[in-house]
């Protein structure tokens, strides 16, 4: 096909210009860089909307949020918090019930920011290849956290985490973790296609497990429309999840149900069919369009 | 048989897989591990905020959110960076820099979510931070016979904390040394001695409490202290102590030497040893 020639998306720009092939990826950066901002207006400004950093967070006064992952983490080192954190905790997982749980990678991560340069770079130089490493070793990753984290009675994993590491350090000072994200960014780059957040971030594994439920989904109303020019798997992040949903594999229903899926929209973005939108887990109101006869999303 | 064959081929090829995804976990959860264990101590110099569990279940406790950070009016604290030697993301303040300032409040550990800062903290001076210690008693200006002070004229709970214990000065013969004494059951551990010291490099440092303190084998008794509690000597009776001194002189436990009362006025004895040329005497 002559598409192939082009960059992925190239046709999307053609059928619903640059804007219209890119909303989803705008909003997206303006989610991550605007929750960046909300942080950093207080140590920048004296503007204190938010205070602390992604682990906690008190937002003017009121609204705690806790990071779920570490909470537990805590819980598992053998520590109960106040019941603050808690509080903070269920109005985290309450969010990401609704709108997808690793919509956290996509939406505020701030490692995303720099594994998405990485892979956006890769792709311009061309560099192809790498080691072949199992999408679930996060999985394994996220286990021995839990377990060295009770073993040594600490929250181990925050001593290395990546992800707070870039986002603390933004806030209250880098000092060398600048070396650890440059680390990631070159291995994302060099080493592996989404080698960090497709493979090895526990973080986006445990987020992974409040998707397996969240009600927020990827569906494809349109899947008969599509013309197979593998535009979305090039920018998918999670390319495992398109297939069964997209070519009905085992009488999969047109909407993505793989807890990877990070809603980050890029697959309706370059899609020029307009396959995918966003939409309810269990919606039926795109019976109409979808057009697989006997396909039962559960 | 040839599907056997590559059934044999994929189960094989399955172990192998799996082998190495539990070998390079194991190997990146042992990492952690000894990382963790290791940054588990805390360097000397790095004081905890008020109201800090004990440093074991500190790492277990702090989620390194940054919160006591921010609310502390004085910004004081900061959060350990990758490559400070102690657990990444969590606070500490080092006392020569800025000491605590002992808010009466403690916004800190009020700001804390976790608990990790003890919120049954709530008198000030009642937290343990850490202890001072005069480290260097070569350097201290009180024990070279002057009166600095400052340590102990600064301190939040000045004659508790710290007191000012007299000494004569063997040097001059003739002066007291005030010596800065530290009682660790006061000291909040909040620095401000240490920041107030004026020599070059302080002579009195706050110390994190499991550095600073020693601890008595669990099996000693303090013979006083039991004596007072039981109203009477637990061991054998005190016996008189009988002295046997030269002729024409006395000596009483609590009144030092002196003469057998029919003598001449007292006064400096020109004979007498130096050690004994008291005020008692």
């Amino acid at each position: 096909m002559s598409s192939s020639e082009l960059r992925p998306g190239a046709e999307a720009v053609l059928e619903k210009g640059w804007l219209g092939a890119h909303k989803w990826l705008l909003m997206r950066r303006s989610s991550q860089i605007g929750i960046l901002l909300l942080f950093l207006v207080g140590p920048w400004f004296g503007w204190w909307i938010v205070k602390g950093n992604l682990a906690y967070s008190y937002t003017l006064g009121v609204l705690p949020l806790t990071d779920p992952y570490v909470l537990l983490q805590s819980l598992v080192a053998g520590q109960v918090p106040h019941k603050v954190a808690f509080i903070g905790v269920a109005i985290v997982i309450g969010f990401y019930l609704l709108f997808g749980g690793r919509s956290f990678c996509a939406w505020v991560c701030p490692v995303n920011l720099v594994t998405d340069l990485a892979g956006w770079l890769r792709a311009r130089l061309g560099i192809k290849g790498g080691p072949h490493v199992s999408r679930s070793v996060r999985y394994w990753i996220l286990a021995a956290t839990f377990v060295v984290g009770a073993l040594t009675g600490t929250i181990a994993w925050e001593m290395l985490n990546p992800v707070s590491m870039l986002h603390r350090g933004l806030i209250f000072g880098m000092g060398l973790a600048w070396a650890v994200v440059l680390a990631i960014f070159l291995f994302d780059l060099f080493v592996m296609r989404n080698g960090w957040c497709g493979h090895f971030c526990p973080v986006g594994a445990f987020y992974s497990l409040i998707g397996k439920l969240s009600l927020t989904r990827i569906r494809l109303p349109n899947r008969d429309a599509c013309n197979d020019c593998m535009d979305c798997f090039a920018v998918c992040p999670e390319q495992q999840v398109i297939r069964p949903a997209l070519k009905a594999i085992n009488g999969t229903g047109p909407v993505i149900l793989e807890s990877n899926c990070t809603n980050c929209g890029r697959c309706i973005d370059v899609c020029s069919k307009d396959v995918f939108r966003f939409g309810l887990r269990a919606g039926g109101n795109d019976s109409n369009l979808g057009g697989v006869a006997g396909a039962t999303p559960k | 048989m040839s599907t056997a064959k590559s059934r044999t081929g994929s189960r094989r090829q399955f172990l192998v897989d799996s082998a190495r995804l539990a070998c390079g976990v194991s190997l990146f959860g042992l990492g952690m591990g000894f990382y963790a264990r290791h940054a588990k101590a805390l360097p000397p110099a790095a004081i905890r905020p008020p109201g800090a569990l004990p440093e074991s279940d500190f790492s277990a406790a702090c989620i390194r959110c940054g919160l006591c950070v921010r609310d502390c009016p004085y910004d004081i604290l900061h959060l350990a960076k990758p490559e400070e030697p102690m657990s990444t993301g969590t606070p500490y303040f080092v006392a020569r820099q800025a000491p605590c300032e002992m808010c009466e409040d403690i916004p800190c550990v009020k700001a804390c979510p976790t608990g990790a800062l003890d919120h049954g903290l709530t008198d000030i001076n009642k937290s343990k931070m850490g202890v001072a210690v005069l480290v260097d008693h070569e350097t201290c200006l009180n024990y070279l016979g002057l009166r600095c002070d400052i340590c102990y004229r600064v301190c939040p709970v000045i004659d508790k904390a710290i007191t000012l214990d007299p000494q004569s000065n063997e040097r001059t013969g003739r002066h007291t040394l005030f010596i800065p004494v530290v009682h660790s059951d006061h000291c909040t551990g909040c620095g401000k001695c240490e920041k107030a010291c004026p020599t070059e490099v302080a002579s009195i440092k706050v110390f994190p409490r499991y550095m600073a303190k020693g601890q008595l084998s669990e099996h000693y008794r303090l013979g006083w202290v039991e004596k007072e509690k039981a109203g009477s000597s637990l061991v054998a009776p005190d016996v008189e102590h009988k002295y046997n001194m030269p002729e024409g002189m006395k000596y009483e436990f609590d009144k030092g030497l002196s003469k057998v009362p029919p003598a001449e006025p007292s006064g400096a004895v020109p004979g007498m040893p130096k050690a004994l040329q008291g005020d008692k005497l």
